[in-house]
């Protein structure tokens, strides 16, 4: 049996993402855990400081290298992933759960004919089997759950495994050039939203919902954002009403989010927004009904009026930030 | 063209769920179910798709008899036949979507919608699995859909942006909100459903490589502290998020 596991990491722009950094520390611990070997791959044209992966404590890192592999392609993106799997003998494959993640996993599972567990919050080794825990129902409920085929694949949600403490060691990295990629898929172009942060990635997230009564009032929820260098979402109310984004909509039907510091403004809290963003590590509400269900989720909470509260906390937030 | 659209039944999203007594899934009781809102987004693209270059849409959905509630709801915003593949035991997406792809290869349908996710056991793969099982190219997370004879350019979502991704037929895209306005079932929609045939097979075997060990409630968390009724609470909210929080 191959003891092996190996981690995919993620680059856009040639810059590694911070959510398959915690997936390759995860790889590493689980690794020294199983008594297994551990190994990352990556995929691009150029990618900046594969060496530092050994801080994270993974020794080996292959790069497939090629111009055209710059953007996602689905196809060439699987075709080399499983063929390294398999070349390696690696049973155990980790990729990040994001946007790319969620893509090239299934499309890899079905290749490798392995078992696979979406959108993981934990792992733990159980009599030399890894139990995963993923949300549910929108994080309703949780399952604990197992892969019973020789090849797993596990797919870990982003900002939940601790990257922890860092070593010093240097990765040994390979470098493999791809003549030929397999492009029957392939990104011709990213268009970015503006600049902005996105609430699946950020640490910190203002949010607002109908109790900002109006689109032009979310200034000063952009505001805070941006004094706390954080990201903006929103409720459904406020994204159905067209005053913002689908892709800044928290909850069950929009994003599912677990940042360090959610702040909602103005939201009352439904279930579906709720499931969406109750796994965050800090919530602090600002609604002038005290019974809103928001608060029964809140570390911290103002009953107060936005149009009072919110400026205020802002000042004194750029006070502190200087 | 042949257009195959997948639908799965789920619990309405307001459901609380209280799991049920084996402790690996939910009680179903006094849960009402509906199409799952990302698979009405799905039906909606079959739909124009057929419209703009002609055709046929064929519905499919796996599970028990009361996903027919399901196929109905799309026969009624203008799908023109459904298919139900019976299996009343709970399958995990690679057993989905092994019975899927056999039928919509049966089909001979070279287009084939999704959902980008259920919104029951949040998998998002069913899509890609199965198209990477019918060897077809496949695109998730759609929010906007160009055919041009046998060319796709389809954008998704991605953090903070969109990829524009080009493929070609026989393909499977998978639907995110924004991709269009769901049509509403017409009268004359629901009545012509009755009406349409939904046609009932086993779904094809295949076995299950995950198991559920375990159903539970995430902790709950313990509702803190309303600190202040005004502006004057908010020098205590930061000093608590600096000093105990340690959050900014
Ligand atoms: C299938 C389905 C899927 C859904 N998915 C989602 C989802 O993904 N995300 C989501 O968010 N919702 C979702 N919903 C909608 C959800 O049920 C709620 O309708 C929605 O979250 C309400 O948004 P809100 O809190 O902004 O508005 P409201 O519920 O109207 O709340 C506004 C709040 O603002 C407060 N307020 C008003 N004025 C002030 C003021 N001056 N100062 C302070 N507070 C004030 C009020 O007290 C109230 O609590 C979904 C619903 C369905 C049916
Ligand atoms: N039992 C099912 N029958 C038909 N289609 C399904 C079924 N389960 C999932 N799907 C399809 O796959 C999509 C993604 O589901 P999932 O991978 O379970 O999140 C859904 O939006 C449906 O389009």
């Amino acid at each position: 049996m191959a003891n092996k596991i190996l981690t995919f990491l993620e680059q856009r722009n040639g810059i590694l993402k911070k959510s398959s950094l915690e997936t390759a520390k995860e790889a590493a611990r689980l690794a020294g855990e199983l008594s297994y070997e551990v190994e990352a791959v990556a995929i691009g044209s150029n990618i900046e400081d594969l060496e530092s992966l050994g801080k994270y404590g993974i020794g080996k890192v292959t790069f497939f290298k090629g111009e055209n592999l710059a953007n996602y392609s689905s196809s060439a993106y699987a075709g080399i992933v499983s063929n390294y799997a398999q070349k390696a003998d690696a049973d155990i494959l980790l990729f990040s759960n994001s946007a790319m993640g969620k893509d090239l996993a299934p499309l890899v599972c079905v290749k490798l004919n392995a078992g696979i567990l979406m959108d993981c919050i934990s792992l733990e080794v159980s009599s030399g089997d890894i139990v995963a825990t993923r949300p549910v129902f929108a994080g309703k409920a949780l399952v604990e759950a197992r892969i019973n085929s020789q090849k797993k694949i596990f797919t870990l949600r982003p900002n939940v495994f601790n990257i922890g403490s860092l070593g010093d060691n240097k990765a040994a990295v390979t470098v493999e050039n791809v003549e030929n990629p397999d492009l029957r898929t392939k990104v011709v172009e990213v268009k970015k939203s503006e600049g902005k942060m996105d609430v699946a990635e950020a640490e910190i997230i203002v949010s607002g919902g109908r109790g900002l009564k109006a689109p032009e009032n979310f200034r000063m929820v952009e505001e805070l954002a941006d004094t706390l260098g954080a990201a903006v979402g929103a409720s459904r109310a406020v994204v159905d009403a067209g005053w913002r984004p689908h892709s800044e909509q928290v909850g069950q039907t929009g994003k599912t989010v677990s940042p360090n510091l959610y702040i909602a403004i103005g939201i009352s809290g439904a279930i579906q927004h709720l499931a969406g963003m109750s796994s965050s590590k800090y919530i602090v509400a600002i609604n002038k009904d005290k019974d809103a269900p928001i608060f029964g989720v809140a570390d911290y909470g103002i009953a107060g009026d936005i149009f009072e509260v919110l400026p205020a906390l802002t000042e004194e937030i750029k006070k502190i930030k200087g | 063209m042949k257009i195959a659209v997948c639908v799965s039944h789920v619990p309405d999203t307001a459901t609380r769920i209280v799991i049920g007594s084996d402790g690996k899934t939910i009680d179903p009781n006094g849960v009402t179910y509906i199409i799952n809102p990302y698979d009405e987004f799905a039906v909606e693209e079959a739909l124009k798709t057929k419209e703009k270059l002609g055709g046929e849409v064929v519905v499919i959905s796996l599970g028990k008899d009361a996903n027919k509630e399901t196929i109905r709801k799309a026969l009624a915003m203008g799908a023109d036949s459904g298919i139900l593949l019976k299996d009343d035991a709970q399958r995990d997406p690679l057993g989905v979507a092994k019975a899927l792809s056999e039928e919509i290869k049966a089909q001979g349908a070279e287009l084939v919608f999704f959902g980008k996710q259920s919104v029951d056991y949040d998998n998002s793969i069913t899509g890609q699995l199965t198209a990477e099982m019918l060897g077809y190219n496949c695109v998730s997370v759609v929010v906007d859909l160009k055919l041009e004879g046998n060319k796709i350019v389809a954008e998704r979502e991605i953090e903070g942006g969109r990829e524009v991704v080009e493929t070609s037929l026989p393909a499977v895209i998978t639907a995110q909100k924004g991709l269009n306005e769901p049509r509403y079932a017409s009268l004359k929609g629901i009545m012509a459903a009755k009406k349409k045939q939904i046609e009932e097979k086993p779904a094809a075997g295949s076995e299950k490589t995950v198991e559920i060990l375990k159903m539970k409630k995430p902790a709950l968390k313990q509702p803190g502290r309303i600190i202040g009724t005004d502006k004057s609470a908010v020098p205590e909210l930061v000093r608590l998020l600096k000093e105990e929080a340690k959050v900014i």
